[in-house]
């Protein structure tokens, strides 16, 4: 079952610890963890359930093409990160 | 006295009073988190921030405590597209709320928000769930409307009318002025007089792209509507159907803010810059003007503001005045607060050192 970690950054706002969570694909993965905390679904995904554009998201240590769509595969063993863009000020 | 006072900022959410001399400012919560509106509910005392999270989205925060406590709530957004997974790259999203408006006193629980892009969202339940105004949202018209000041157009003055909550006006940048006689059901265009110098010729006096920076009635006079406009002063006394052009204001008529006193339409104050392309005071004298005839003569308070050597700016949400018409305050994005006394004659400076401010709010309780 894939894990989904999420960055630090995240904590200041409201409660996100890593999750297992079933999904062959980055928005199965995503779409299972937003069930389970509703409240996070805004703070990764936009109004149409896109990747927000400061928000990267890796499949181990590769960062996803499909940031609109989330397709990309994720298998079993797989690890997925949930960072913040470098920016601000 | 009670903190009568509120600084929403980039970098957090604050409450002064500001009748205690030397009072410090107390962080209500949202610390280093910027607060892109700030709304106290007068008709049950609630208090409402909007964050612009930048990374992570626009969030909604209520407390039913000033601020010792909040609940974080679902945030005014659009119905996803639904063609499967995502919107595309097309779909609309919330950007962030940059006005947040309670609404008649005769309709508890009600609210309204004002967003980029330029949507209006309506609450019935106290910001627990959003209904985006599709009769404004479907305008053919919006097609025409751009962003000023940023990539999309918004909306940052929405007006009830205190006399008759079903009518609604509503400021758009750069969309114009919007009028509802029936609570949002429906629309008229109104903003007629205004003018677009940053338009070609024949599109000048458009009212579709006008660029209203702020919008302000008088509260018992709401059909006296004033106007900082991208390119100068008007005032309408129609309600906002039609403007005339006001070019009396020395140093400067260029701005983002005004206020209206609530009782006597013929006085409003605004903040001037040099201009469009120049957003500092003229000659680094800082200023508010004050009309107390409607616009036909204005005065340039500035006893007890910096003169010569200040590069302040106002935002639009940044001015207010209280109930009475007496005192004012201002912050400004380089994080000074200010109190003005006697309608503006005097002022004080009670921080020079908050984040950039995005508004003042009176605590009227």
């Amino acid at each position: 079952m894939p894990r989904v970690t999420f960055t630090a950054n995240l904590q200041r706002h409201l409660d996100c610890p890593s999750l297992d969570v079933e999904g062959g694909r980055v928005v199965e993965v995503l779409a299972a963890v937003f069930a389970q905390r509703p409240m996070l679904r805004s703070y990764i995904v936009d109004d149409q359930g896109r990747l927000r554009r400061h928000v990267n998201v890796f499949v181990n240590n590769v960062m996803i093409s499909d940031r609109d769509g989330l397709g990309d595969p994720v298998g079993p063993e797989d690890e997925v990160f949930v960072f913040q863009a470098l920016s601000g000020g | 006295m009670a903190e009568d006072l509120l600084i929403a900022t980039r970098k957090g959410l604050f409450a002064l009073d500001s009748g205690n001399a030397g009072a410090a400012p107390r962080c209500l919560g949202f610390l280093g988190d910027p607060v892109s509106s700030v709304l106290y509910d007068p008709r049950d005392g609630t208090l409402y921030a909007a964050l612009n999270l930048g990374h992570f989205g626009h969030k909604l925060h209520r407390s039913d405590d000033f601020g010792t406590s909040w609940q974080e709530l679902a945030p005014p957004a659009f119905t996803a597209a639904g063609n499967g997974e995502s919107g595309g790259d097309k779909a609309p999203s919330v950007n962030f709320v940059w006005t947040l408006v309670a609404g008649g006193s005769d309709q508890p629980g009600r609210l309204w928000a004002g967003t980029l892009p330029g949507a209006l969202f309506r609450s019935d339940d106290r910001g627990e769930s959003w209904h985006l105004i599709e009769s404004l949202w479907n305008q053919p018209s919006r097609k025409d409307w751009f962003g000023g000041g940023y990539d999309d157009p918004g909306i940052h003055s929405i007006i009830v009318d205190p006399q008759d909550s079903r009518k609604l006006t509503v400021g758009i940048s750069c969309g114009g002025v919007w009028l509802s006689e029936d609570g949002g059901e429906s629309w008229q265009l109104g903003g007629k007089g205004l003018a677009a110098d940053y338009m070609p010729p024949d599109r000048i006096d458009d009212p579709s792209i006008q660029d209203p920076h702020r919008l302000a009635v008088c509260a018992a006079d709401p059909s006296r509507v004033w106007c900082q406009h991208h390119c100068g002063i008007f005032r309408s006394d129609d309600g906002g159907r039609s403007f005339v052009v006001i070019d009396k204001a020395a140093p400067s008529g260029f701005g983002f803010a005004v206020v209206v006193h609530p009782a006597e339409a013929e006085t409003a104050w605004f903040v001037p810059a040099v201009k469009d392309e120049c957003r500092v005071p003229v000659d680094g004298r800082f200023v508010v003007t004050r009309t107390r005839d409607g616009g036909a003569s204005f005065e340039a308070l500035s006893q007890g503001l910096p003169q010569g050597t200040a590069y302040d700016l106002v935002y639009r949400h940044a001015l207010d005045v209280d109930g009475r018409g007496e005192r004012l305050a201002m912050g400004s994005t380089t994080g000074a607060l200010w109190l003005g006394q006697n309608g503006g004659e005097t002022w004080s400076l009670l921080s020079a050192h908050f984040p950039p401010i995005n508004q003042v709010a009176f605590r009227e309780t």
